[in-house]
């Protein structure tokens, strides 16, 4: 028995949510991180460390520079030591994440950058821990900017998971290849492309409403 | 006013009346590129007044005031409180030592992300105060600075006069003895800066704390403080109570800071003003200036008449600064009368003859 092409639809629908909503959780976790280090250890920053700083931002840029498709293939050896094997959504996680880390830790460091510095000085004259410095000062300041650069992530990453076909992930951007593409099934291109269309709307409207939730300056 | 609980906190006992609170041994301050802010500058600081220091801005003010909590590190030099090195103090003590000294903001400097109660409890929360204590002292600064009613609001939705106020109980929530004010008026609009100065003044009288005040303004520096130091680019031109330098300026850069207080000659008499007086009649203007030194307490209205029965008050005022009546005055005398005015029992601390004017004034 041969699925439906509705069951196609539902699976790779499904797919796509998993890959993106695992590596979304997972460069937003670790990119925030790198962010905050990039920004603590900048020259004139709560904890100068200028060659840190340097070898991580370089190390960022690295895979900044490399475009999706080619890192996909490049980490190949490295995702099969991660997670077994080359193939599937979990295997796709592994370049997707990486790649939006670097892309995520860019934009959580233009917000976390944009503090007042006059707000980071008081805290500092007020006898405030560094740690409490990031923690009650710079991280909710930088809150709204944060979650606008999330938005932002998770479409580049539903964009970006439509290559991971390539590696045999599935997800919609893979039925759109192969069927709407190799097969000329011209309708199923552009149903998913409508589907796509009302997938981003709705994580850029959902995405805008929180920034205003956390957002307090206004 | 009913006491105030929150003004009646513990004042450190004062070790030595004499011994100064905060005292600057040469302190310099070299930027990167080698922009030198300030050159071997060294005053101390008394406790329990409100001291001022003023300057145009460059003139190293802001340098000065954040080596005292060492925001800025002076290149050199020592800063002593209470005679310790602040300079040498480690990490953790420098932190202990940031929570004795409060510090307010030209630009309030509040979290935006963080109510008014939150702002100003944050400081005793990061060190360790349990949450019932940190909300009762935070209620009781509220109080203290008239905002209570504001204590679960954001600070976007407050005034700048009441950003200012949250601020100042922010600055106070570690009982602190020592306020540094960072230009803290020179973003509010003439009526709150009044008010806002009326409550730094209460606060230092109520709580005994040394206050540390920067500004551009020779306003504010009449209006609050006791003692005032002028910088003109990164050295100290002169220091000493209020009313002897505004009475007696002696720097340049003193008497241009000054100048927006005090009563020039008015552009109408300038034009019409002659160097001879004129063959008959016509008026001498004199322009009078008094220190505070030798009338301290007030002018007499009978002296100013024995210059001349017929002299008229042209222009200008006297300003009581600490007690000492002090101004400047433009009087004319008909110029025949000036020759016997000479010799009279009525003394200004400097009396100048501008020039003449032909006709009546």
């Amino acid at each position: 028995m041969s699925p439906t092409m509705s069951d196609r639809y539902l699976r790779a629908f499904g797919e796509t949510l998993t890959m993106v909503g695992v590596s979304v959780a997972i460069a937003i976790s670790v990119g925030l991180v790198l962010a905050l280090a990039l920004v603590v250890t900048a020259p004139g920053g709560l904890n100068p460390k200028p060659r840190f700083n340097k070898a991580l931002s370089v190390l960022v840029n690295v895979f900044r520079a490399v475009p999706f498709i080619i890192l996909l293939v490049a980490l190949l050896p490295f995702t099969r030591i991660l997670v077994g094997t080359t193939l599937g959504i979990w295997a796709a996680c592994v370049p997707l994440s990486i790649h939006l880390i670097a892309f995520y830790t860019r934009i959580a460091q233009v917000s976390l950058n944009e503090v007042d510095h006059g707000l980071i000085e008081a805290a500092q004259a007020m006898g405030f821990r560094r740690r409490h410095i990031v923690r009650h000062v710079i991280l909710p300041e930088a809150l709204p900017g944060i979650v606008g650069g999330m938005t932002v992530c998770v479409i580049a990453m539903i964009n970006s998971s439509a290559m991971a076909g390539a590696v045999g992930a599935g997800g919609l951007g893979d039925l759109a290849i192969r069927y709407g593409y190799e097969r000329y099934e011209t309708q199923v291109l552009f149903e998913i492309i409508a589907i796509l269309i009302v997938l981003v709307t709705s994580v850029q409207f959902g995405g805008e409403w929180l920034a205003r939730r956390v957002d307090h300056r206004r | 006013m009913p006491p105030n609980p929150a003004l009646s906190a513990p004042v450190a006992p004062d070790p030595e009346p004499a011994a100064p609170h905060i005292t600057f041994e040469a302190i310099r301050k070299v930027y990167p590129g080698g922009v030198q802010a300030l050159h071997a500058v060294s005053f101390s600081i008394p406790r329990g007044g409100v001291f001022g220091i003023i300057g145009r801005s460059g003139a190293g003010k802001s340098t000065l005031l954040r080596s005292i909590n060492m925001l800025e590190r002076p290149s050199g030099g020592r800063v002593l409180i209470d005679g310790t090195d602040v300079g040498a103090l480690d990490e953790e003590a420098l932190m202990r030592l940031r929570r004795r000294i409060g510090m307010i903001f030209q630009h309030f400097n509040l979290l935006s992300a963080k109510t008014v109660r939150e702002n100003v409890g944050l400081p005793l929360k990061v060190a360790g105060v349990p949450a019932a204590e940190v909300r009762r002292r935070v209620d009781e600064l509220l109080d203290l600075v008239g905002i209570a009613d504001k204590a679960d609001v954001y600070p976007t939705k407050l005034s700048g006069g009441q950003k200012q106020r949250v601020g100042i109980a922010r600055a106070l929530v570690h009982r602190p003895d020592i306020l540094l004010c960072d230009e803290a008026t020179s973003a509010l609009d003439p009526e709150t800066t009044h008010a806002i100065l009326g409550l730094l003044r209460d606060i230092n009288a109520a709580l005994g704390l040394t206050i540390v005040l920067i500004t551009h303004d020779m306003a504010v520096i009449r209006a609050i403080c006791d003692e005032v130091l002028v910088l003109d680019q990164g050295h100290a031109v002169e220091r000493g109570p209020v009313w002897k330098v505004f009475g007696a300026p002696k720097g340049e850069a003193t008497r241009a800071l000054l100048r927006p207080l005090q009563h020039g000659l008015p552009d109408d008499l300038a034009r019409r003003l002659q160097p001879e007086p004129p063959r008959h009649g016509g008026h001498a203007i004199l322009a009078l200036r008094f220190t505070g030194e030798t009338h301290p307490e007030g002018l007499s209205l009978a002296s100013l008449l024995s210059l001349a029965p017929d002299a008229k008050l042209l222009h200008g005022g006297i300003d009581r600064i600490q007690g000492h009546a002090q101004g400047d005055l433009l009087v004319a005398v008909p110029a025949a009368a000036l020759r016997s005015a000479a010799g009279r029992s009525f003394s200004p601390d400097s009396i100048k003859v501008l020039g003449y004017v032909a006709d009546d004034v």
